[in-house]
């Protein structure tokens, strides 16, 4: 699609000095939103699946963990339910130009996602404050939706990022824009591979999070069934993901050196178009070159175009004011990409160790390394966005409409940004005492409660 | 009707819906803040806590319907909307995060002291942020709203003598509401003394609502006359009326102790108000500055929308019903912890 000027519904430049203001808080509200989708997306599986173990087998120490992380899957719950409502706030607070452009466009996924909100929210409290109420059966059944709702949720918010990646849908004349068919802009986009890799990446940092838990209990000696079992049924959805996870970010490679060869050329800082890239770990970009780093010879033209010989379009391509901060960028996907391959290798080690051994590793070190693998899974999930959302600048809707035109026309930006920090580092205090307090309980009181 | 009219429709239900579910649980907290010292207001608390805790979060939900549908269906107005009422809405904004966070944690809290500190949190939020809606919606029906980013004032645009009567009457009916529905809770639980606690929070909070809503009127009438005549003639006043009723056998039933009917008719008054206020602000959607037919989207993406949606409400509507069904029963009662 053709950059043309975009005059928009308002007819007139948004003129806003604290634009830097905006997008922190934007970015600062999805670094506190996303990890707790995260829990959204993956845990209701977990605890359903170990919910089933309790129902084939039995065992109280099965029903204990279940109940135990249903609590905690409830607790971030509502936590994603605020923090999210901020978000649906910020589109119109924060950038009402872009809202008043698009928000035909791509409004619809939010239409459904609003309903998939509501089955989770009724059948999260259906199966929480349902145990020992309903049938066991009954019990179970209520947590099927939870687990759906996570995939839609996700599904329908990704459409909007995808589209503003890829925008498709639309037309623009005289600077207006037209013709919108939400069908097609919202499956146009880049959808697919940021589904797949977002929901493998809620796998993996609410896999390995809770899996830490229980490495450290480990570590501590204490390996009843409870413990055991809550770190094995973590760590296999989390190792499971890992691997996979590499493969679907070459996919996502792949399609953003087609689609957005400008966003690809700032992963990886090539400032001129070139046949046979190389790939550079480390060092910084500066003067249209990496420096300071260690090239791979050829390796950039392998992975994004699967041949070592094909050209790589540079940031030479488009003017200086159409390209992104490179070093954040590719420092962003740096990071991502590291701690990917470094969580792939640990998965693997723990999926073959069981197949072969039929055992956990023994190793404290392989606990160490769990515990470090949450935390570290978190860093590449935000790494990941700012790659995808900073690599997307100056636009935020790709080559149609730039941040700064978006952006509110509202004074005093900073005093809502600083406000919003401050209620932020509350909220996060509140949920890490909340987490604390919950796990000193012992887990016996799970079952006799009832 | 044309597609705009059946959207602007959806909206005004989901606003009822927010206002008299999650209204009520704002209510509550309310109550909450005004409960007294900690061994006194225990029990009013633990009964907030108990009615609340299984529903707030799809209560919620009713708010985020009412965003996505608004900027899907009328983009530009509700960008109007937000950047010039940024001060309000964000406020409202931070309110919930107090709100749903204490919440969530007061389950949890072992001591007194705590519970109280995450119940102040929690309280004052429940008056903040309905108060900021009523106040945005004041600016809205008053016209201080003009079509463009952050064109209006931003802070005369909700601090004038609509916007403050609305807010008021906001935090109020919440309260009044909240009082009906637990007087019937308690009662359901068996515990007489709270049911007699919250039958008089509940006639005294409906009387005091009733006159303000009587002096709203003329406030309106001098700061917003266009809105003052929609609502006193025709199909506007006919709603203004039965709100009136409503409002008023609501007092008489609770008197008389018939709280689940008085659930019926509390709701029905609060329904008839904001039904009264669309119409009286027909055609416009941003009063003397944009109709309801020009802010639409164009025809296929109402369609779309509405479409989709229709869909929808055949897994939504059973699945609300399942679960207000097993909380009216009791089912899922008794705090989790
Ligand atoms: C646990 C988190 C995690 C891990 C281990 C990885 N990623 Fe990732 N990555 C994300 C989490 C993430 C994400 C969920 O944060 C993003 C942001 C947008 C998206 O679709 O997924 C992302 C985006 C993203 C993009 C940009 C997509 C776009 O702009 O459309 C690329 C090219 C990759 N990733 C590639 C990789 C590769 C090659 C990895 C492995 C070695 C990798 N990612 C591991
Ligand atoms: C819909 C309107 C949106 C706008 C206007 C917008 C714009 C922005 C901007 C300006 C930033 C800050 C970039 C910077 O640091 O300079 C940002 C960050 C971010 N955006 Fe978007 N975005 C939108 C939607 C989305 C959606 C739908 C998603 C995900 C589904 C998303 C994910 C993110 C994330 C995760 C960040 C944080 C990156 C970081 O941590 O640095 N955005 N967005
Ligand atoms: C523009 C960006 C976003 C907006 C406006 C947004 C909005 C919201 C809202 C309003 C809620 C609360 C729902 C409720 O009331 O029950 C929520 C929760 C949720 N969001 Fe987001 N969100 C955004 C980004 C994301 C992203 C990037 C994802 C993940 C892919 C995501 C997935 C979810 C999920 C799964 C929940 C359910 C709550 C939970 O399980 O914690 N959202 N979001």
């Amino acid at each position: 699609m053709a950059a043309e000027y975009l005059a928009g519904a308002f007819g007139r430049q948004a003129n806003q000095p604290d634009l830097l203001q905006a997008r922190q808080m934007q970015a600062l509200s999805f670094a506190v939103h996303i990890p707790l989708v995260c829990f959204g997306i993956a845990f209701p599986a977990m605890v359903l699946f170990v919910e089933g173990l309790w129902l084939r087998t039995g065992e109280p120490a099965y029903k204990a963990l279940a109940k135990r992380w249903s609590k905690v899957m409830l607790t971030l719950f509502a936590v994603g339910v605020v923090t999210g409502t901020i978000l649906s706030f910020e589109l119109g607070l924060l950038w009402p130009a872009f809202m008043a452009n698009f928000g035909e466009v791509f409004g619809l996924a939010f239409a459904l996602e609003g309903i998939s909100f509501f089955v989770e929210a009724i059948f999260i409290a259906i199966y929480v404050y349902g145990w020992d109420r309903l049938s066991p059966r009954a019990h179970f059944l209520a947590g099927v939706p939870i687990v759906v709702a996570g995939i839609t949720g996700s599904l329908m918010v990704l459409t909007v990022n995808g589209w503003m990646n890829h925008p498709t849908g639309f037309d623009i004349v005289d600077g207006k824009v037209v013709n919108a068919h939400p069908f097609s802009a919202l499956f146009g986009g880049n959808l697919w591979h940021e589904l797949t890799h977002m929901y493998v990446a809620g796998y993996m940092v609410a896999g390995f999070l809770v899996a830490g838990v229980y490495a450290y209990a480990w570590l501590k000696g204490r390996r009843d069934l409870y413990h055991r079992a809550g770190l094995v049924v973590a760590l296999s959805f989390a190792a499971l993901a890992a691997p996979v996870q590499v493969v679907v970010g070459d996919w996502a490679g792949r399609t953003v050196a087609e689609r957005q060869p400008t966003k690809l050329a700032a992963f990886e800082g090539v400032g001129k178009t070139q046949k046979g890239a190389d790939f550079h770990i480390l060092g910084y970009y500066s003067d249209g070159e990496v420096k300071a780093g260690i090239p791979i010879p050829r390796l950039l033209s392998i992975l994004a175009k699967h041949d070592p010989n094909a050209t790589v379009q540079g940031l030479d391509a488009v003017p200086a004011s159409d390209r992104p901060p490179v070093n954040v960028v590719r420092y962003a996907f740096q990071t991502m990409v590291g701690i990917g391959t470094l969580l792939a290798l640990l998965g693997v080690l723990y999926v073959v160790t069981w197949l072969r051994r039929r055992r956990l590793p023994r190793s404290v070190w392989f606990y160490r390394a769990v515990m470090a693998a949450g935390p570290l899974s978190l860093v590449a999930l935000i790494a990941g966005w700012t790659t995808t959302e900073v690599g997307r600048q100056p636009w935020v809707v790709y080559q149609v409409m730039r941040t700064s035109e978006a952006v509110t026309d509202a004074r005093g930006l900073w005093v809502a940004y600083v406000l919003l920090a401050v209620v932020y580092l509350m909220l996060m205090g509140a949920v890490a005492w909340l987490l604390r307090r919950l796990a000193r309980r012992p887990p016996e009181a799970e079952v006799e409660a009832a | 009707m044309s597609l705009a009219d059946v959207c602007i429709a959806l909206m005004v239900a989901g606003l009822i819906a927010y206002t008299v579910l999650g209204g009520a649980d704002f209510g509550a907290g309310f109550w909450d803040l005004t409960a007294g010292g900690a061994k006194r207001g225990a029990r009013v608390r633990g009964m907030v806590e108990r009615s609340m805790s299984p529903v707030w979060e799809a209560n919620h939900v009713w708010l985020i319907f009412v965003l996505v549908v608004f900027w899907t269906a009328f983009p530009t107005a509700f960008a109007s909307v937000a950047s010039t009422l940024y001060v309000p809405l964000g406020l409202a904004a931070l309110g919930i995060i107090f709100r749903g966070t204490a919440f969530a944690l007061r389950g949890q809290a072992a001591t007194i002291n705590e519970a109280r500190t995450l119940g102040a949190a929690f309280a004052l939020s429940s008056v903040i942020t309905p108060f900021c809606f009523g106040a945005a919606v004041g600016g809205i029906a008053s016209g201080r709203v003009p079509v463009g980013n952050a064109a209006g004032d931003p802070f005369s645009s909700w601090l004038n003598p609509t916007s403050i009567v609305i807010g008021a009457l906001a935090v109020l009916t919440g309260a009044y509401l909240a009082a009906v529905y637990m007087a019937g809770d308690a009662r359901r639980a068996g515990l007489p003394d709270l049911e007699r606690a919250f039958r008089d929070r509940a006639l005294g909070a409906g009387v005091v609502t009733g006159a303000l809503a009587i002096g709203a009127l003329f406030v309106v009438r001098d700061d917003a006359r266009s809105l003052y005549d929609g609502l006193t003639s025709g199909t506007g006043l006919a709603l203004v009326i039965a709100s009136a009723v409503c409002g008023a056998a609501t007092l008489a039933l609770v008197w008389g102790e018939r709280f689940e009917l008085a659930r019926v008719s509390a709701a029905g008054a609060v329904t008839c108000i904001i039904v009264g206020w669309a119409v009286a602000q027909r055609p416009y959607l941003l009063p003397g500055h944009l109709t309801l037919e020009q802010a639409a989207a164009s025809h296929r993406v109402l369609e779309a929308m509405l479409i989709s949606l229709g869909v929808g409400f055949v897994i939504l509507v059973p699945s609300l019903a399942l679960l207000y069904r097993l909380v009216l029963q009791g089912r899922l009662d008794k705090d989790y912890e």
